[in-house]
């Protein structure tokens, strides 16, 4: 399955991937409109260091831990792709303990957010389409 | 902070950063982005804040702006118009007025001069002679550079024998001309050689040494020796496919290189062989060639050195008179001449010499490849010419007018992301390519600058195998030397005569 | 006003006809002439010519200098450059019929000439590149003078007008020739100057050529570092100098000049075996100035052999045929077979083929 990795060598810390994801995942087709005025609620974060940077979002981890932990049946795999149905959600918070990532955080509604590689969103990885060195690619590994 | 300046030397910026606060979503891109902190986000404020007079208009910031809310257009404050005593003019009277010192640019001779691959125009065939459809028949665009022998010869047994010297091989007619790892970062250096081993063709280290890392391009690689002589031991010279002796460039003929102490990192340093830090100056001489006769002797310590099985380069600016100069390098061994046109680019130049030295290297090409073959030594030594080749048909008149193959440096860097704000020498790429600031050299990502310039060289063939099919022409090397293909526009009877070609009607 | 040919690049489209005795036996110009006549329509009334070998054995070791001269002055001051430089065996107006179809004609004298031997030594070269230099200087030096035959017991034969008429305004019918090539001339253009006609030849060479070149001025930039002086602008003077560079200068056979000239595609020399490959990327790479690339078709002629050349897209027709000792070659099979109805064998070469027709045993 293509998964979203990133090349930690080639991350400029830049934010674009950040700014990219929330605008995909806004449901709004304009990124002025989505964005402007707003604090943005990203699925990939970047992690800033001294000199590297490295963008982090759901690994969709062979044996997922979140899933396990959930405890209403919101978060499910469905080949190789984690998903979370948000009606189910009840908000009890278990799987952004689990998630060793951090890859796991509540939305604006309230039930929680995760990258479900833009599944949803009816395109390619916003991130990587909008990353300039391709610091995060979406492929077969 | 803006910087304090006083009043007598204050020039107004050239550029002005616009940007639409419609648009703008304060993502702050532009200011992670800019290492000349012309952006900050002013929480006060709550938007996005810009100080042009720091701008010199690479366009990072507009390239990845997501909501394109920038742009920068040029400053239109204006001193009392006067087409003699221009804007420029005065700002430059300023500065140096302000810091008695020279002025120094980067990138090709940006002044008014013609441009003649502007001026020529090429021919197809009509009726009596059919164009060839490079689709559908073979369209050749490979060249050996090289030395041809006088006669051939044969074993006891009539079979021919190849006599030839050593040749380089090039599958597209264009070359990676010399930008020396120091000037340019490593991953721009990296970038070329990936790109030149994929087309079957050549980069050149220029006069900075070969990274460690690039030995395993070397079957690609042209090793630079250069005045300053960075980098120069036996395994270098032996590791490139030839040698190139750079005796001037095209942006900066008649005198040295300099490239500052804070590029010369620890890698620089160790490729260079010079202390890090250090100021790595080349002289404007090789200071063991003061005459002709001296550089044969350089040409053969060279060959004597690889054991004659690598064509040496010798690469000349293109000055006044180029033509008995490069009758000269012939005679004195070299297999190959590189000859650099006036609006060549450099990492770093003399403002005035950039703009006033040299001559554009149609010209210059023209004589060369007519005085050669007036003496009888054209095929003795292939032809070779850069100083600003921006596309495929300026390729297609340089190898009508004689050239047999075509440098690029300008161009190249454009592929990889050079947006020419000709600040090379303030060493704060932004887009990773001029600078060895760590941070900024990871912004070419060498996968993608390789990919590019493939891609950009693969274009070119394919426009020129187009160009050569309409000609009828199917193989580039009927196409070298063909002067009767071009024909001049808005030319002199002077200029026509020195290009060797007729007018638009004739 | 119209430029004269020399002065001026005219491509021409062309039918080329060439015929061989493998024997050595000699046949006088009829046949020839009724080959190239079947061609008719692809020329223009603006030239015609002829080669043949094997005609003068009574001076067969004697340079036939075949001039035309514009002027007296020019044959003055030709002749006294021909008195210098060389020993004059015979001189003679060239024998001409007056036909109505053939007009305005310059003068044509026929010279058979030895060098002067303390001549040839003080310029250090041999006796055919002493020969060839005379006529470059004739040629290039001498307003209103042109030698266009040069060859030792051979001549070459051109006016303009069709070539049938040419033929008969030649009296070719008187000559004996162990080989023959004819060419009729399809100029775009007017230039009505002799000079232009084919053959075009050096030497013992000579070409007659169908086609345009795309490679010219490469070809002619490149070949004049030798020492050649393309004077007329023509595809075929070119065409003939590379021949008589490569072969006479160079050494080399006409098989590897037709390489040179017409050379396999860099994919074709991929493909072939070790030792081919070695041979043929050396030629192109050694030669590569010397590549002819546009439509042609040649027939090279020279002492005791024709040989047939296509460019190596074979964008000009050409057929070859054979009738026991008897070898043809022309633009169109009609014009075979109306000199030789039932053939051995008829058959098209590939583009860049050579194929070569030579006297068995040689020719003295």
């Amino acid at each position: 399955m293509k998964k979203v990795w990133v090349n930690e060598e080639w991350c400029l810390g830049c934010h674009l991937c950040e700014y990219n994801c929330a605008y995909a995942n806004s449901g709004i087709d304009d990124m002025v409109k989505a964005l402007k005025g707003k604090t943005i609620n990203p699925r990939i974060r970047i992690e800033e260091g001294d000199s590297i940077n490295f963008a982090v979002q759901c690994r969709h981890c062979d044996d997922p831990i979140c899933v396990k932990s959930c405890i209403s049946g919101a978060l499910s795999k469905t080949d190789g792709l984690i998903t979370i149905d948000q009606s189910k959600c009840v908000g009890c918070y278990t799987c952004v303990m689990a998630c060793p990532y951090g890859c796991i955080m509540p939305s604006e509604e309230g039930p929680m957010q995760k990258c479900e590689l833009c599944t949803k969103n009816g395109c390619e990885p916003a991130c990587v389409k909008g990353c300039p060195n391709n610091a995060i690619v979406y492929e077969e590994r | 902070m803006r910087e304090f300046v006083s009043p007598q030397n204050f020039v107004p910026s050239d550029f002005e950063v616009v940007r639409n606060s419609d648009r703008c979503i304060a993502c702050r891109v532009c200011e992670r982005q800019c290492a000349n902190e012309v952006h900050w986000y002013d929480s006060d404020l709550g938007k996005m804040i810009s100080d042009e007079t720091k701008c010199v208009n690479c366009h990072r910031c507009v390239s990845l702006c997501p909501t394109r809310a920038l742009k920068i257009v040029k400053n239109n404050d204006t001193y009392r118009p006067s087409a003699n005593w221009t804007g420029p003019v005065i700002d430059q009277l300023i500065r140096q007025s302000g810091t008695g010192g020279a002025l120094l640019s980067s990138m090709g001779n940006p002044e008014k001069y013609p441009i003649y691959w502007d001026k020529m125009l090429i021919n197809a065939s009509q009726v009596t002679n059919p164009s060839i459809d490079p689709l559908r028949e073979p369209m050749e665009t490979r060249v050996f550079l090289g030395k041809k022998p006088d006669a051939i010869e044969r074993d006891e047994n009539g079979k021919v024998i190849n006599n030839l010297d050593p040749q380089l091989k090039l599958d597209v007619p264009v070359m990676f001309s010399a930008m020396s790892y120091g000037a340019i970062s490593y991953n721009a250096h990296k970038s070329l050689a990936m790109a030149a081993k994929e087309l079957g063709t050549y980069y050149n280290t220029g006069e900075g040494g070969l990274h460690k890392d690039f030995y395993q391009y070397g079957p690609n690689t042209i090793v630079q020796v250069a005045s300053g002589r960075f980098g120069v031991y036996k395994d270098y010279l032996e590791a490139g496919a030839a040698i190139e002796i750079k005796i001037g460039q095209g942006a900066k003929p008649g005198i040295g290189g300099h490239l500052p102490g804070q590029k010369v990192t620890v890698d620089v340093s160790q490729t260079r062989m010079i202390p890090m830090g250090s100021d790595a100056i080349s002289p404007a001489p090789h200071h063991d060639i003061y005459s002709i006769e001296d550089l044969r002797q350089l040409v053969f310590t060279l060959k004597e050195a690889t054991a004659y099985k690598k064509p040496v380069i010798v690469k000349v600016a293109a000055v006044h008179n180029v033509a008995a100069i490069a009758s000269g390098i012939a005679r004195g061994g070299a297999d190959i001449i590189v000859i650099d046109g006036f609006r060549g680019g450099t990492g770093a130049a003399p403002t005035r010499i950039r703009d006033s030295v040299g001559i554009p290297i149609e010209l210059a090409l023209a004589s060369v490849d007519q005085r050669l073959r007036d003496e009888g030594i054209r095929n003795h030594i292939s032809l070779v010419v850069g100083g600003s080749i921006r596309n495929s048909a300026d390729i297609v008149k340089a190898i009508a007018l004689g050239a047999d193959a075509v440098y690029i440096g300008t161009a190249a860097l454009i592929a990889l992301g050079c947006h020419q704000c000709r600040n090379c020498h303030g060493g704060k790429c932004n887009w990773g390519i001029a600078t060895q600031r760590a941070d900024l050299v990871k912004r070419l990502n060498p996968e993608i600058g390789a990919q590019r310039l493939v891609n950009l060289v693969t274009a070119w063939n394919n426009e020129i195998k187009e160009i050569m099919g309409g000609m009828g022409i199917n193989s580039i090397e009927s196409l070298r030397g063909n002067r009767l293909m071009l024909r001049g526009i808005g030319l002199t009877e002077k200029e026509l005569e020195i290009l060797g070609i007729k007018h638009a009607g004739e | 006003m119209l430029m004269r040919e020399g002065e001026v690049r005219i491509p021409s489209g062309c039918a080329i006809s060439g015929m061989i005795s493998l024997d050595g036996s000699k046949q006088n110009g009829e046949d020839i002439m009724k080959s190239i006549a079947v061609m008719h329509d692809r020329s223009n009334g603006l030239g015609g010519g002829f080669a043949a070998y094997g005609i003068y054995p009574e001076f067969k070791n004697f340079y036939a200098f075949h001039v035309f001269y514009d002027s007296r002055r020019a044959k003055d001051e030709a002749e006294n450059f021909i008195n210098e430089h060389f020993e004059i065996a015979s001189m003679s107006v060239m024998p001409t019929k007056t036909i109505k179809e053939i007009t305005n004609e310059p003068m044509i004298w026929r010279y058979f000439l030895k060098p002067l031997v303390y001549k040839v030594e003080r310029t250090q070269v041999d006796e055919d590149e002493f020969v060839f230099r005379c006529v470059m200087s004739i040629n290039t030096k001498i307003d209103g003078a042109y030698v266009f035959s040069s060859g030792k017991d051979m001549g070459s034969f051109k006016a303009v007008g069709y070539p049938e008429d040419v033929g008969r305004f030649y009296r070719l019918d008187e000559y004996e020739g162990y080989s023959w090539t004819a060419h009729g001339r399809y100029p775009t253009n007017t230039p009505g100057w002799w000079g232009g006609a084919h053959p075009f030849s050096v030497l013992d060479t000579s070409v007659v050529h169908n086609g345009e070149i795309s490679s010219y001025d490469a070809n002619r930039r490149s070949i004049e570092m030798f020492g050649y002086k393309c004077t007329l602008l023509t595809d075929t003077e070119a065409i003939a100098y590379i021949v008589d560079y490569l072969v006479r200068k160079q050494g080399m056979t006409h098989e590897d000049a037709a390489h040179v000239m017409a050379a396999p595609f860099w994919s074709t020399i991929e493909n072939m075996n070790e030792e081919e490959k070695e041979y043929y990327t050396y030629i192109r790479n050694a030669y590569a100035s010397l590549l002819v690339t546009g439509p042609f078709s040649i027939i090279v002629g020279y002492k005791g052999g024709l040989m047939a050349l296509n460019d190596r897209l074979k964008l000009r027709s050409m057929v070859i045929g054979q009738k026991g000792n008897k070898a043809y070659m022309a633009s169109e099979e009609s014009a075979i077979r109306i000199i030789e109805p039932e053939l051995d064998k008829i058959w098209a070469p590939l583009g860049g083929e050579p194929v070569i027709f030579n006297v068995k045993g040689g020719v003295e």
